[in-house]
């Protein structure tokens, strides 16, 4: 069974049809690409898929759970994560703060057991610093743990991101833009890192780019948006030498 | 894990400079070099720290703007002396009879915090500012108007005048209108305010330290990021808000026993106080809780202090106000303090450098 399965989803705002006809279907483990000219409805597209928007039409299923229309924390708790085009920490907490929060529905006690420190709070908090330790120190960022997230410099910050994003135990992973002000080296890291990413938490992963090298490095499947619908679906390289793509994304 | 030993460490020197004051206050008061004006404003110290703390919880770790704050310190207190009063020849261990008062001024505050905060909270932007400072005017006009009564038939209510209650021979008159609540029982001491500081930094500090202060701290930072990893945004806006509004709630307690006559007037709970809670709060630091308290005494101290300069009071309090506002905030300002730091403290500042 597919890890996401998304069927003729559509949203308008007023009279203007953002996104329409949407599907996708991507398998378990699969790094998946969506790309499109600017406008075509990508970030609605994730928005639809977290919750941020509720779709006119279409269903969403993930992992065989149908969760077409449900709340942004209840999709977060079935299971899709997300990150940002721009950067979105709590950027006056600290940057182990910031992966702990991502912790918050996996790690529960009472509001009351946080302000009366029962055991439980000191037995649970030991538990969260070590979970959120080890994910910063998968992404090189261990060092930083007591640094306020805003002082990190850029692609630190976008890597933060991905640790929190991960920090909720997603089964889908969506990345909006990841590569976004990146020079050409921070950009060849950041392919590692989601590389690393995917193998090593087993993820399945759907990203938004517009950097050609980076989607045609690491993305095995893509699905192009043009003016709110699909415009070709299929493997990569087949998809990248398609005569209407190139004729939406460059120009005759 | 050095980060959670520094915090630690910080919440440490605000309980020690709590308590360093009260020691040092009571030495003063033992050798008699504390005169009687000044043993008088004590308790108010203990109520206004109180209540600028809770006021930080919503505005500096929440980050939504409160103008009502008095409106739950007027809550609490009346709801509290309602009960000492009633109870007063039946209930006479007096400490006990205390901590039932407070409990009673922090439930029904933070019942009412909750029932603002519930339509309210769940909007974005400065809804809630507008609210609350709707509500402490009503709340104070509501108390004004409220003729209540006790007598063998039970309890009666009147929002006209003190007659039509209609009570027998053997009833009590509680609240009279504008003239409020006479007859509270002198409770509340310097030592019971120290304490309910103490509890309330103990509350605060310890909930900004946990999962739910964390959510809260997120939503401030960034609600859709905090959204989109699965903190539910209301529910923990109302938590805080509530919280805020109890511990309000027991400023409120703490005041209305130290006075034998309480009665809601723009003075105390009204809208100027509202705003005086929120000068405490934004000269000592937003989200700095010892900043709160060092503002909320110096400010109720300063106007005392400065009396013998009659005419020229207010324009010093006023001189005091900007200057405290430029050394919190002033860029200028927090870079000499830097480096002052740096000077005073080398080791330590370098520590942090590195």
């Amino acid at each position: 069974m597919a890890m996401l399965e998304v069927k003729n989803l559509a949203i308008s705002f007023g009279g203007l049809r953002a996104v329409s006809g949407f599907e996708i279907t991507i398998e378990k483990g699969q790094l998946y690409g969506l790309i499109g000219p600017n406008g075509a409805g990508k970030t609605t597209a994730f928005n639809l898929l977290t919750g941020v928007y509720k779709p006119d039409e279409g269903s969403i299923v993930l992992d065989g759970v149908n969760i077409t229309g449900k709340r942004t924390i209840d999709i977060c708790k079935a299971g899709i994560a997300r990150t940002f085009q721009n950067i979105r920490l709590f950027s006056d907490m600290s940057v182990l703060d910031n992966v702990k929060v991502g912790l918050h529905n996996s790690n529960e006690y009472s509001t009351f057991t946080g302000i009366l420190r029962l055991p439980k709070y000191f037995k649970t908090e030991k538990a969260m610093n070590e979970e959120a330790m080890e994910l910063l120190k998968v992404f090189g960022l261990e060092e930083f743990a007591a640094y306020n997230a805003s002082n990190l410099p850029y692609g630190q910050q976008r890597k933060l991101e991905i640790a929190r994003a991960l920090a909720t135990k997603p089964k889908l992973l969506l990345l909006d833009e990841p590569a976004a002000g990146m020079n050409p080296n921070e950009t060849k890291e950041l392919m590692d890192t989601i590389k690393f990413v995917r193998d090593h938490f087993d993820m399945t992963i759907l990203l938004i780019e517009h950097d050609m090298k980076l989607v045609s490095g690491i993305c095995e499947k893509l699905t192009v948006l043009n003016f709110g619908e699909v415009l070709c679906q299929g493997d990569t390289s087949e998809v990248l030498n398609n005569p209407e793509v190139i004729k939406a994304y460059l120009g005759e | 894990m050095k980060k959670l030993r520094k915090e630690t460490k910080n919440n440490l020197i605000t309980y020690g400079i709590v308590i360093l004051t009260y020691i040092i206050v009571q030495i003063l008061v033992a050798t008699g070099n504390m005169s009687s004006l000044m043993q008088g404003l004590l308790v108010p110290f203990c109520t206004y720290v109180i209540v600028a703390i809770s006021l930080n919880l919503t505005v500096g770790v929440l980050g939504e703007l409160s103008l009502g704050h008095a409106g739950f310190m007027c809550v609490g207190a009346f709801s509290s002396a309602l009960f000492s009063l009633a109870v007063k020849d039946s209930f006479t261990v007096a400490p006990l009879r205390f901590l039932c008062a407070i409990l009673i001024g922090a439930l029904s505050a933070a019942l009412i915090g909750f029932l603002v905060g519930i339509p309210v909270l769940r909007l974005r932007g400065d809804y809630l500012a507008i609210v609350t400072l709707a509500f402490g005017e009503i709340i104070k006009n509501i108390i004004n108007a409220i003729y209540l009564g006790i007598d063998g038939n039970g309890i009666h209510i009147s929002l006209k005048d003190a007659m039509s209650l209609g009570l027998s021979e053997d009833g009590r008159m509680l609240i009279k209108g504008a003239q409020g609540i006479t007859g509270t029982p002198h409770d509340s001491n310097f030592t019971i305010g120290v304490v309910l500081v103490l509890v309330t930094l103990f509350i605060v500090l310890n909930f900004m330290d946990s999962r739910s202060g964390r959510a809260v701290m997120s939503i401030r930072d960034n609600r859709i990021a905090a959204e989109s990893v699965g903190i539910d945004v209301t529910r923990y806006k109302l938590i805080a808000f509530t919280i805020s509004a109890a511990l309000a709630g027991v400023a409120g307690v703490l005041y209305a026993h130290n006075l034998s006559t309480l009665n809601a007037q723009p003075k105390n709970f009204g809208y100027n106080m509202s705003i005086l809670i929120l000068v405490f709060v934004v000269l000592g630091g937003i989200g700095s809780m010892r900043g709160s308290m060092i503002a909320a005494v110096l400010l109720t101290l300063l106007p005392e202090v400065l009396r013998f300069m009659a005419d020229y009071r207010m324009l010093i309090y006023a001189i005091v106000l900007i200057v405290m506002m430029l050394f919190n905030w002033s860029p200028d300002a927090i870079n000499m303090r830097k480096r002052l730091m740096a000077k005073i403290f080398p080791k330590k500042s370098q520590k942090e450098e590195a």
